[in-house]
């Protein structure tokens, strides 16, 4: 990762103070100046490890208190959160966070690739460079406003689709897909640089052999490209699980255990932005809840993250 | 074809050929597939923005408590009245006590006629919207708003409003969604970003500068390039769970301003516009790095060795040399990760942002509230009108991530040919 470039021209300077004439003092200068700004940039550098310390520092902390008065077990397999009487198991949170996820991933997981697949093997040049903008706005778009779209507008239509009495106003289903929206652009071009970098010579020896490009691209080029196009997958799976606002508009305000998604259910962001909306007082059990809440968070998303790029780098097929 | 080995090829293999136009078929739809998949996004994309208009425009019914017509005073339409009328006319409609109240406020003189019409049209007609269509109703089946607005309120008329207009974007938050605009958001946002600026600009090109420039490759340099790797991918929310526990609680005497001696009337604790800066500074700060990084690795090696070569020290060959030439790519990195800022609100639901208010900011240690707080706010309440004036709000901060967008694109574009 790091480079070498911009290496100090300090071997010189010994060799040129190694003449004789004394007044040509050429060794390197102690200068302040220089060396508080190296001591400012460390400090700049270093404020990233702080931001982790102070995450894992402050969650933990405030999770131990959690878990001072709840225990680990009920906390990870009671199937009931009410913290007004004391249930504070997570599973009904989780289930729903996995719900919405799962929904995202069946519409982003698909599409991203296959419009990946277009965008790489397919499109000429000039199709390209219209279609990437695009879907790059799509990216750039609060997800408050995907918010207000699931419950606007995929709400409405699924309900008219699958009928009012299926659908309830707040659901899993119309947040998950919306997810999925939000998340085809992140998928779409993290797969196309997979596929971009497999080089030309594979395809070409494929082509030789008779191959169409349909065949190429599908038994050649992916599954040379699928170390980065999984990566790309868990990444998506990672922002899946974190994404915040629009399960908080569309998903329903209440822990509910179910697995239909069709149903209201709370999912942990969800639970996190709804608990701490009105004025939390510290120290309650309920502000030491969103800590182990966002503890688990972190670590679930920390987890599929670096399992990401372990993929990456160990079957990364290296080419030339 | 005359080589006789294509010859032979050719008539040897008819298994080939007979599977040949199979082949191409499902060739053909797969590539249909992928173009389908293609336009999805895109459509969607569309969709979501005739969504947010439909809802920012549209015919509305409102029915008013008084006629205007009522109030004419000798065939002088309510709008034309000069002063002394209309306060007769407030005495006239209005309570002894209310209007008592509103002139001990501040006296008739001192409000001036156009204050003394807003009172007139506020507490006497007292508009009210009852029902809303969207535009595409409002457009394609015109007579069917109207028979519709006709037989459920009689009394009601309807007019075409649209949601977004100038007074949305200079009148503060109101609980009525007629009266309610953006001006305390936008100032919250403004306020927020360029403390969150303030606080990432330097630090972000400062770690980029560091790690490209100065690291060698040492196991303390890859944990702190590992490490800003992930913190890319961390929740936002977490951000805001630690922005709560670090800004808002264990802080709070700097960021409400108690250790300056500037403690905002509005709010004594740590929930300030300062605490919500520094939750987006950390937030946007591992993507000022990468796109840092990125910028200053284009920067050809040549000039920094030219630069060492005629013996300028390293800060030296850094700020007149690398820089310089890297800017704008450190500037457009810089704006995509504000216009991310700008769209953020999970962390600042979490730090503490308020729900209501009326006034202003006027200073980091104020309570806030920014522009998709406000329309979370206002998405989640039931009625119709709040939906109305979420989507105007949409369409402001739309607007406002459109144009930071167009001038990333512009300085890549004005800069990009100069190396």
């Amino acid at each position: 990762m790091l480079p070498t470039n911009g290496s100090a021209p300090d071997i010189s300077n010994q060799i040129i103070s190694g003449t004789d004439d004394p007044s040509l003092d050429l060794k390197k200068r102690f200068r302040l100046g220089e060396n508080i700004i190296h001591v400012l940039l460390i400090f700049a550098a270093a404020i990233s490890i702080l931001t982790t310390v102070g995450i894992v520092y402050e969650l933990g902390k405030e999770a131990l208190n959690f878990f001072s008065q709840i225990s680990l077990l009920e906390f990870l397999f009671h199937t009931k959160w009410n913290p007004q009487i004391g249930d504070f198991g997570i599973l009904p949170l989780l289930t729903a966070t996995l719900m919405t996820s799962f929904i995202a991933m069946l519409v982003a997981l698909p599409i991203g690739l296959s419009s990946a697949i277009y965008l790489s093997e397919y499109a000429s040049r000039k199709v390209r460079n219209f279609l990437k903008p695009i879907l790059e706005i799509l990216a750039g778009i609060p997800t408050v406003v995907y918010g207000y779209f699931a419950l606007t507008f995929m709400t409405p239509l699924l309900r008219s689709l699958l009928g009012k009495d299926l659908v309830e106003i707040y659901n899993t289903a119309s947040a998950g897909i919306v997810i999925g929206i939000l998340i085809i652009p992140m998928v779409s071009s993290m797969s196309e640089d997979a596929l971009s970098a497999v080089p030309r010579s594979l395809r070409e020896a494929s082509y030789s052999l008779g191959a169409t490009k349909i065949e190429t691209a599908i038994k050649v080029v992916v599954p040379a490209a699928i170390s980065g196009i999984a990566a790309a997958f868990i990444v998506a799976i990672s922002r899946a699980i974190g994404e915040t606002m629009i399960v908080a508009i569309a998903a329903g305000a209440g822990p509910n255990f179910t697995l239909n998604p069709f149903r209201p259910a709370e999912t942990m962001t969800g639970h996190i932005v709804r608990i701490s909306g009105g004025d939390l007082s510290y120290d309650s059990i309920d502000y030491n809840s969103i800590f182990a809440i966002g503890l688990f968070l972190f670590f679930i998303t920390l987890s599929l993250n670096i399992f990401s790029q372990r993929i990456v780098r160990r079957f990364r097929e290296v080419y030339e | 074809m005359s080589s006789p080995i294509f010859e032979d090829y050719s008539t040897q293999n008819d298994d080939f050929n007979s599977n040949l136009a199979g082949r191409h078929r499902s060739g053909r739809i797969w590539r249909l597939i992928f173009q389908v998949s293609t336009m999805i996004g895109i459509v969607a994309l569309i969709i979501l923005l005739f969504n947010v208009v439909d809802s920012a425009f549209g015919y509305v019914a409102v029915e008013n408590e008084i006629n205007p017509g009522e109030l004419a005073i000798n065939d002088i339409p309510v709008e034309k009245l000069h002063q002394d009328d209309l306060v007769w006319i407030l005495n006239q409609y209005l309570s002894a006590g209310l209007v008592r109240r509103l002139e001990s406020e501040s006296s008739w003189e001192q409000r001036g006629r156009d204050e003394i019409y807003t009172l007139v049209i506020e507490r006497v007609i007292n508009p009210a919207i009852v029902d809303t269509w969207s535009l595409t109703e409002s457009v394609f089946q015109k007579k069917q708003v109207f028979a519709d607005a006709a037989q459920k309120h009689p009394g009601a008329s309807v007019e075409f409003k649209s949601w977004l207009r100038g007074s949305f974007l200079i009148t503060p938050q109101s609980p009525e969604p007629e009266q309610a605009g953006v001006r305390t958001a936008i100032l919250g946002s403004l306020w927020t970003i360029i403390i969150t600026i303030a606080f990432a600009f330097p630090l972000g090109v400062g770690a980029a500068i560091y790690l490209e420039e100065y690291a060698n490759d040492s196991q303390i340099n890859r944990l702190i390039q590992t490490n800003i790797n992930n913190l890319a991918g961390v929740p936002s929310i977490i951000y805001g769970i630690l922005g709560l526990a670090i800004f808002v609680r264990a802080m709070e005497k700097v960021t409400s301003g108690a250790i300056f001696g500037m403690v905002d009337s509005t709010t004594t604790n740590g929930r300030t516009i300062l605490s919500a800066g520094l939750t987006l500074g950390l937030l946007i700060l591992p993507i000022i790095i990468i796109n840092g990084q990125e910028a200053i690795k284009a920067v050809p090696n040549s000039l920094r060795q030219a630069s060492y070569g005629i013996g300028a020290t390293r800060w030296q060959t850094v700020w007149h040399h690398v820089l310089p030439n890297a800017i704008s790519g450190i500037l457009t990195g810089t704006i995509l990760a504000i216009s991310r800022a700008i769209g953020e609100t999970a962390p600042l639901v979490v730090v503490g942002a308020s729900t209501f208010i009326t006034f202003d900011p006027d200073g980091p240690f104020s309570k806030f509230t920014t522009l998709p707080i406000q329309i979370y706010q206002w998405t989640s309440r039931p009625q119709d009108e709040f939906r109305n004036i979420a989507a105007a709000a949409i369409l402001v901060l739309l607007v406002l991530l459109l144009t930071m967008n167009a001038i990333a694109v512009l300085l890549r574009n004005k800069y990009s040919s100069k190396v």
